[in-house]
């Protein structure tokens, strides 16, 4: 009867040959570079609306943030030596570098804490200017993606440990590690935009 | 990959998914990527700390940053060894981020009627 | 198919109900989906629409006194945000949802588990906004919140604004990534993108323009959220914040978002043109490139909602001149569709009435937008019901047009029935004259200086007449809506049996019965044209005209057909995650710490049940998530 031309594709047939989830991934990251340039361009506006308050040289300690900066570089090294590990089934070795990641974020994140905890006893808080209220929302987002990548980190650990976490499974490390090295780039953006480049 | 076995079947964009096994960096060249954006940042402040520079010291800053992004996406991301699609799904947000945002300052720096703190 | 409830085993055993009431909470079907975002995205614009209606009442006579200053301006605001975000995009998502993969050949979308949680956070933000009303008062600051008002109204209305919009947000994102996945990646085998329905066409760039567009709108809610709860400085001038920044950051996002807003319908024009004038649809590349270069351009016009605000005149020059260019490709679609009608064998049934009617109607909104882009005309025509008659004609007369057109066209295939013609010519005849009614002497008084978002307007304008016609056009609106509700309740009892391909159509929908069956297709298509259903039924004479194929209509579909086909698992973790979203919320404006650690940890824990259930419900085999 019916003689319409049909396909034979398999379970995991693609248009692309590309997985979903990358296709996705790389999506979402292009869209958060929308959040993130909002922010830095707020930034960029206020970082001289200080009001009464202190100003970006008399608060920002750039040998401490650099140090911060560095532990969160490396932390990137660290994810792509995870997921080297798990795409060739070294599963104890994942696990290894994937704890040595979500610890170094977890230094970074301490150091942003004491930094912010800093700043407001000298006197700038969100409520301080626009400089503050600027300051404060940009690097907070990025904190709080940091956070939230942590957690994911130690989930996959946590997965790896309950023996859930194969070579079969690398595309979840693979993810992590993408979103986890964008709010790496992010913050080299920050950390040049906003501790570096003077604001006179 | 299994595909269409149809008569006549046409695809889209050939899939590459094979590629990327081939071109894969291994462990050592993520370290070496690593050291070398460990000497950036260590050049980076030291500039920020040499008051000769001090000229030079916001092109320098922005090179070295877009060069370490540059090594992070590439490299640490795969972005350099995947499919292009990908690279123009996240440089299209890339470049429309910075366009738009650098058109709304330019409009608060430049050419206001009635510059506020800014002008 | 399997009506059994949930197995008992474990917190993670997924449920196995597709049919029954329960099996709307944890249905990750997109063909559901699609209803239940049509469904309540119908049920908000009845409640927009008296909003408008209580509006129109108020500004009926000079001083009008059936709403307070205050009480108009939460109906004018909740007017505006209702109709953009709870009934224009949402109706564009019910189409979109449904006929994506059916028109691409698909079983479902990229992501099903993730397309379940934008309909809940839709329709749980939608329901978290309305409770303004009764926790104080509704949003009054505009659908566009200019800073610095919006930092400083005293009610919570602001913060539902702010955290709502927020909400709906996250679904809409969500909901956008899905379908970009989708339209990417999950093509039948032979459609190329060039192969691809322009309906497809449009819903992939507006998917890029929410991608790209709403992160910037989330960021200015966060600065005004910020500012009203959490005591910040963007928008104070008093500190030194610029409320110029709030409109950047609003219309960045708010300008793309038109173009989200009419996409959808220009595709469902594009269908239903061809199809109800025989023909192939005038110009496909160029129609396509053309909705493709609209939604570019639509980012380097935003600007021109701050003609008034001082930007100085090389912004306001490069702003016009972007703005004029971006009619051209828009003026293309136009011809392209006069072209698809000329010579066709033109067949008037109601899908087609309401099609016309939007390139007419649409026509009209675009030549006053053109007026806007005259910068030295604009300062009069801003902030006047001239510019209010401008957007009613592209989002009433194009958006809402469009999206009749395509409910009354997909209606059969959706449900099985067709929608009676005669009402539905009713409908279009009362919707098309109190529409015009309505919306056309806004021209006119905007012109002579009426302004907009004005409670009241005194004795002695002139106004008062033109605005009793605008009342009387709203209730026949109102009517004309009515009459589409009793169409559906009507032909639904009646049940006139549709078949598979009641309108001959084009596009591989058609190809499978009516209403759609679970698995959507049997065997997965493989597309060898453009038009593909078309060309599988016709053969082109040498006369030029279609000549039926022997076998090609015929679909012959067997009762065992589809049996074999492994559909996704539904899940309840995406309602569940949704759940938090508002407790957060809710949390946040009553700085209450325990609700906002109680909705975190909701979708945290819903979060972490869809990531960890197993892929297949109990005795289905397989492993991993999706």
């Amino acid at each position: 009867m019916a003689s319409h031309a049909t396909a034979d594709v398999g379970h995991d047939y693609t248009t692309t040959g590309l997985n979903h989830t990358k296709v996705a991934m790389w999506t979402f990251l292009g869209s958060d570079c929308l959040l993130f340039g909002a922010m830095i361009s707020t930034y960029l506006l206020y970082r001289t609306r200080t009001a009464a308050g202190p100003t970006p040289h008399e608060i920002y300690d750039i040998p401490y943030t650099s140090v911060s900066s560095f532990v969160l570089l490396m932390s990137s090294l660290t994810m792509v030596l995870a997921l080297a590990a798990i795409q060739r089934g070294d599963n104890r070795g994942s696990r290894v570098w994937l704890l040595a990641t979500a610890f170094l974020g977890m230094t970074f994140i301490g150091g942003q804490i004491y930094e912010f905890t800093t700043f407001v006893e000298e006197g700038l808080t969100m409520s301080t200017s626009p400089f503050g209220s600027a300051f404060f929302m940009l690097t907070g987002f990025h904190g709080a993606h940091v956070t939230v990548g942590i957690l994911m980190l130690l989930s996959l650990v946590g997965l790896s440990l309950s023996g859930k976490l194969n070579q079969e499974d690398s595309l979840k490390v693979e993810m992590i590690g993408l979103y986890w090295h964008f709010v790496d780039i992010v913050w080299i953006i920050i950390f040049t935009v906003v501790y570096l480049i003077p604001t006179e | 990959m299994s595909h269409a076995a149809g008569h006549g079947a046409e695809m889209a964009e050939a899939p590459r998914a094979e590629e990327e096994l081939h071109h894969h960096p291994g462990p050592r060249t993520y370290v070496w990527i690593a050291v070398i954006l460990s000497i950036i940042t260590a050049l980076e402040v030291a500039i920020y700390y040499i008051p000769s520079l001090s000229g030079l010291l916001v092109p320098f800053l922005l090179a070295f940053s877009a060069v370490k992004f540059v090594l992070v996406v590439g490299y640490f991301m795969h972005l350099k060894f995947d499919s292009p699609l990908f690279k123009r799904l996240f440089v299209t947000g890339l470049v429309l981020a910075a366009i738009v945002f650098f058109i709304v300052l330019a409009t608060f720096f430049f050419g206001a009627e009635h510059p506020g703190l800014t002008g | 198919m399997a009506v059994a409830a949930y197995r008992q085993r474990g917190l993670f055993a997924r449920p196995t109900a597709t049919s029954g009431a329960k099996s709307w909470f944890t249905t990750v079907d997109h063909k559901k989906i699609g209803i239940l975002y049509g469904a309540t995205a119908l049920f908000f614009f009845v409640v927009g629409g008296l909003e408008a209606v209580f509006v129109r009442l108020q500004l009926a006579q000079p001083n009008g006194e059936v709403l307070s200053n205050d009480l108009y301006n939460q109906f004018f605001t909740m007017h505006g945000v209702t109709m953009i975000f709870l009934v224009v995009m949402p109706m564009g998502v019910a189409l979109m949802n449904y006929f994506i993969p059916l028109m691409i050949g698909a079983r479902d979308v990229a992501f099903p588990r993730l397309n379940a949680f934008s309909y809940w956070v839709f329709l749980l933000g939608g329901i978290f906004l309305y409770s303004s009303f009764f926790l104080g008062g509704a949003p009054d600051g505009g659908w566009f919140g200019y800073a610095p008002l919006s930092r400083s109204l005293p009610s919570h209305g602001m913060d539902f604004y702010s955290i709502g919009l927020q909400v709906l947000g996250i679904a809409s994102l969500a909901g956008a990534i899905n379908f970009a996945v989708t339209i990417i990646n999950m093509r039948a085998p032979g459609m190329t993108l060039l192969r691809m329905p322009v309906f497809i066409w449009m819903s992939l760039v507006v998917s890029f323009l929410l991608i790209f567009a709403l992160p910037v709108l989330s960021i200015a809610l966060f600065q005004l959220m910020f500012d009203r709860l959490f005591g910040a400085n963007f928008f104070n001038p008093a500190m030194g914040g610029d409320p110029i920044l709030w409109q950047h950051l609003f219309w960045v996002f708010g300008h793309p978002e038109v173009y989200i807003l009419i996409l959808p319908a220009m595709g469902i024009v594009s269908e239903v043109m061809p199809v109800f004038s025989r023909k192939p649809l005038f110009g496909y590349a160029a129609i396509v490139f053309a909705g493709a270069a609209i939604g570019f351009m639509g980012w380097g016009v935003w600007a021109h909602h701050m003609f008034a605000v001082g930007l100085g005149p090389v912004a306001n020059s490069a702003f016009a001149l972007s703005t004029m260019f971006i009619a051209v490709p828009t003026g293309v679609k136009i011809f392209n569709w006069m072209g698809t009608m000329w010579g066709g064998s033109l067949k008037f049934h109601t899908p087609m009435l309401f099609s016309i009617g939007f390139i007419s109607m649409f026509v009209i909104g675009g030549l006053s937008g053109v007026t806007h882009a005259i910068v030295p005309h604009d300062a009069q025509q801003t902030d006047t019901y001239y510019i209010v008659a401008h957007f009613h004609y592209v989002l009433f007369g194009g958006a809402m047009f469009g999206i009749m057109s395509g409910l009354y066209y997909w209606w059969p295939k959706i449900f099985g029935y067709l929608l009676s013609e005669k009402m539905g010519k009713l409908h279009f005849w009362l919707w098309f004259i109190g529409f015009n009614m309505t919306f056309f002497p806004m021209h006119i008084v905007g012109l002579q200086g009426m302004p907009r978002r004005i409670a009241t307007y005194p004795e002695g304008m002139g106004w008062g007449p033109l605005n009793m016609l605008m009342t009387v056009g709203a209730f026949v609106v109102a009517l004309s809506v009515l009459v589409f509700i009793v169409n559906i309740l009507i032909s639904r009892s009646r049940r006139v049996e549709a078949g598979d391909d009641p309108w001959d159509g084009r596009t591989l929908e058609w190809s499978i019965p009516s209403p759609t069956p679970e698995y959507n297709f049997a065997k997965v298509p493989l597309v060898q044209a453009r038009d593909d259903w078309w060309h599988k039924k016709y053969i082109e004479t040498p006369a030029g005209t279609p000549a039926p194929v022997p076998t090609g209509g015929a679909n012959g579909h067997g009762e065992d057909e589809g049996h074999d086909v492994h559909l996704p698992s539904p899940s309840y973790f995406p309602f569940v995650a949704a759940c938090g979203l508002p407790i957060l919320s809710y949390g946040t404006i009553y700085h209450s710490v325990i609700a906002m650690v109680a909705g975190g940890l909701v979708v945290l824990l819903g979060l972490y049940g869809w990531a960890l259930e197993p892929q297949f419900a109990e005795g289905e085999g397989g492993s991993g998530g999706h």
